[in-house]
């Protein structure tokens, strides 16, 4: 059997998750290859039904990264987020996936080593997990 | 839907073409749907490679352009400018990370590297397949500017705003102008003198019917953003609410208190750096003095080196061995940073003035023991290797500079980072210096890092520069990233309108069809209405759900190509 080399998305905000990982790439953090960044300007505007979609389709594991609470830079935009990953995740789990699949976290554009730590842990916690059973399905 | 993309993939001289193969990449892009032309360019951001990317638009008939490189936080403008003059609306280009969040991330796995560039450019290409034409509409800017903080950096911005005719606000927490200049006798290396310095700011101000100077007061909200900023200061007669157009933050700092370091608070000749500054403002000349530098910083939980106290140091130590020839003046280090020519010109004067310099380790730190009247230094002396004991009637710690206590505050009102010591962080060091990544806010002074007088009055009149640029130019261009409404799909529920963070959405009617409408100027692009509606019937340009969906399509596309 081939190696599992899980395919992994992060929503990371524009402010600061995204600026904390270039700050993690300015600092030459290393990390595991497996995580492909879409930027959004706020982590409150990732739907619902994006992570549905990843992971249904195949994907192994969806990161949320998004302002620390209180230093959103749209004021209470991650407040959103705070509430509505984890319903996201519970509908994941109600309907027979993992929830651990999906990770929400905050990361600073200061912070450069947390990012860097939450994709090592994600990487390695998706590998435990091993592939997304809907890749089967649709891969 | 026909469209034409070119993508560009950057070498970025070696930064990004030592782990991804950019040949392989550009190849990879030249299959993807959509693709009329792929290329590589050893440096993008060039005349060179800006050239050959707009030369590569009209040649290539392209309307859309992918260049995989750095960071859009830092390049994106540059690009989108290029667009523009090569005919493409700016809002049909899109930006792929490959060198932070590629190959500096996985410097040695140039293979895996080159598959994740691979992945990563086919995403951003299924999103500029779908990307439309924005327009941007522009707003206008209150002429007036408010600078937070009255120390020579705050004074220095608010001279110059209203020199150029700005009306400018100035905040002042306490009762007097001038900041730690006020405690301070001369400002090396030259010994101009602190106060002569701050009285001829003062006065320029207050010569100005433009100036208005708020004592005793503070900033305690803040509101709107560039162009239309809404400042509440609270000042003794109450709150009064100012409209600006920017806002400068020059909070400054203040000084450690090293309590229970070297015996300070416990023996009264023990004292800080600004403490010394106030005796020899008085006409106090001490002379057995010893210096220690680094109380407090380049340790762990305060790692960083304060930067002005190593000349302060020299300054005062030149000037006390100066006052009297019988002076014993001596100064325990960890290393001497007097950076700059006249620095080092000062630090080569104290020597040869004959104040003495004794090198100490973080291991075996100095020790400070009283009997009463007098105090002695026991400290190891490393040229000698022995421990050496030096009486003194003043022992002067060099602590370092802090962010004042409300920094804090001050940075969750203005909505602006700060680094893990409290200092705020601007834009960029190099490419956007004294900006925050808040449009129409900046900084300077040492509320950024500890700078001395001369380079606040630089950076003071950097952010006065900066600030005036959208006030002159009247107008702000508001990005094309706002938010819009499906009439037809919304059923004007009004989760979107309790889920915008700046009341930007609305219920109206329009021709008895009732539905949420975004007020454009308010809107600030956050896209968290998005995700509150239920219907699918806002969405917010250059994210819209069509694009993130065909990222995440190709994504998987991507990774079924590479596991097989």
């Amino acid at each position: 059997m081939t190696e599992f080399k899980p395919t992994i998305l992060a929503f990371c905000c524009n402010w600061c998750s995204y600026a904390g990982a270039d700050l993690a790439g300015v600092n030459r953090l290393q990390m595991p290859p497996n995580v492909h960044v879409i930027r959004v300007m706020c982590s409150a505007s990732v739907k619902p039904e994006y992570v549905f979609k990843a992971i249904s389709q195949g994907v192994d594991g969806v990161l949320v990264l998004g302002c620390h609470i209180g230093d959103c830079h749209y004021l209470t935009g991650n407040h959103r987020t705070a509430k509505r990953i984890p319903v996201t995740k519970k509908i994941l789990h109600d309907v027979g996936i993992d929830d651990r699949r999906v990770r929400l976290d905050w990361v600073s554009a200061a912070e450069g080593e947390k990012f860097q730590q939450v994709i090592i842990e994600f990487v390695a916690e998706i590998k435990t997990l091993g592939p997304n059973p809907q890749r089967e399905v649709n891969m | 839907m026909m469209v034409r993309i070119g993508v560009f993939i950057c070498h970025c001289g070696h930064n990004i073409a030592s782990a991804v193969d950019v040949e392989e990449v550009v190849e990879y892009a030249k299959t993807l749907p959509w693709v009329a032309h792929a290329g590589h360019n050893l440096y993008s951001c060039s005349e060179e490679g800006l050239g050959s990317i707009k030369r590569s638009i009209t040649e290539n008939k392209l309307d859309r352009v992918v260049v995989a490189a750095c960071t859009p936080r830092t390049h994106e403008p540059l690009f989108r400018r290029a667009c523009e003059q090569a005919g493409i609306n700016k809002y049909l280009f899109e930006f792929v990370n490959i060198r932070e969040h590629c190959s500096w991330i996985h410097a040695k796995e140039p293979k895996e590297a080159t598959e994740k560039a691979k992945k990563l450019v086919a995403m951003g290409v299924a999103k500029a397949a779908l990307l439309k034409p924005q327009t941007e509409s522009e707003a206008g800017v209150i002429p007036t500017a408010v600078v937070i903080g009255g120390g020579i950096s705050g004074l220095v911005a608010a001279a110059s705003l209203v020199e150029q005719g700005i009306e400018t606000h100035l905040v002042e927490q306490t009762d007097r102008l001038g900041g730690l200049l006020c405690d301070i006798t001369t400002i090396g290396p030259e010994g101009r003198h602190a106060r002569t310095l701050v009285k001829d700011v003062v006065q320029k101000l207050e010569a100005s019917p433009k100036t208005h100077i708020h004592r005793k007061a503070r900033v305690s909200d803040v509101k709107g953003f560039i162009g239309s900023f809404e400042v509440t200061i609270e000042g003794c007669d109450g709150p009064t609410k100012v409209p600006a157009g920017a806002i400068i933050v020059a909070t400054g700092t203040r000084e450690f208190a090293p309590t229970g370091e070297y015996g300070f608070g416990e023996h009264p000749q023990v004292i800080t750096q600004l403490e010394l500054e106030r005796k020899l403002a008085m006409g106090e000349k001490p002379k057995r003095v010893v210096f220690i530098t680094c109380v407090g910083s380049r340790q762990p939980g305060r790692e960083y080196c304060s930067r002005v106290c190593c000349n302060v140091t020299l300054k005062n130590a030149l000037a006390l061995s100066k006052a009297s020839p019988d002076s014993r003046i001596r100064v325990i280090h960890r290393d001497i940073m007097s950076s700059g020519s006249a620095a080092e010109k000062l630090y080569k004067e104290t020597s040869d003035s004959g104040v003495r310099f004794l090198r100490y380790g973080l291991e075996r730190p100095p020790e400070v023991v009283s009997d009463g009247d007098r105090v002695n230094v026991i400290v190891y002396d490393e040229t000698l290797d022995e421990v050496v004991s030096l009486d003194a009637d003043l022992v002067v710690l060099a602590v370092p500079m802090l962010p004042p206590d409300d920094s804090e505050v001050t940075g969750k009102l203005l909505k602006v980072p700060r680094d893990k010591f409290g200092f705020f962080l601007e834009a960029h060091v190099k490419l956007r210096p004294v900006e925050f990544a808040t449009d129409g806010v900046f900084i300077c002074g040492s509320a950024r890092w500890p700078v001395n007088a001369r380079e606040c009055i630089w950076q003071g009149m950097a952010a006065a520069a900066k600030a005036s640029i959208p006030i002159k130019e009247g107008k702000v261009v508001i990005q094309a990233i706002t938010a819009e409404v499906d009439p037809e799909k919304c059923a004007a529920c009004g989760n979107c309108v309790l889920a915008c963070p700046y009341e930007a959405i609305e219920i109206v009617d329009q021709d008895g069809n009732r539905a949420a409408k975004v007020n454009e100027a308010q809107c600030k692009g956050c896209g968290t209405c998005v995700a509150a509606c239920h219907n699918d019937a806002v969405s917010q340009k250059g994210f819209t759900s069509g694009q993130l969906g065909a990222m995440i399509d190709a994504l998987v596309k991507a990774s079924l190509e590479g596991s097989r």
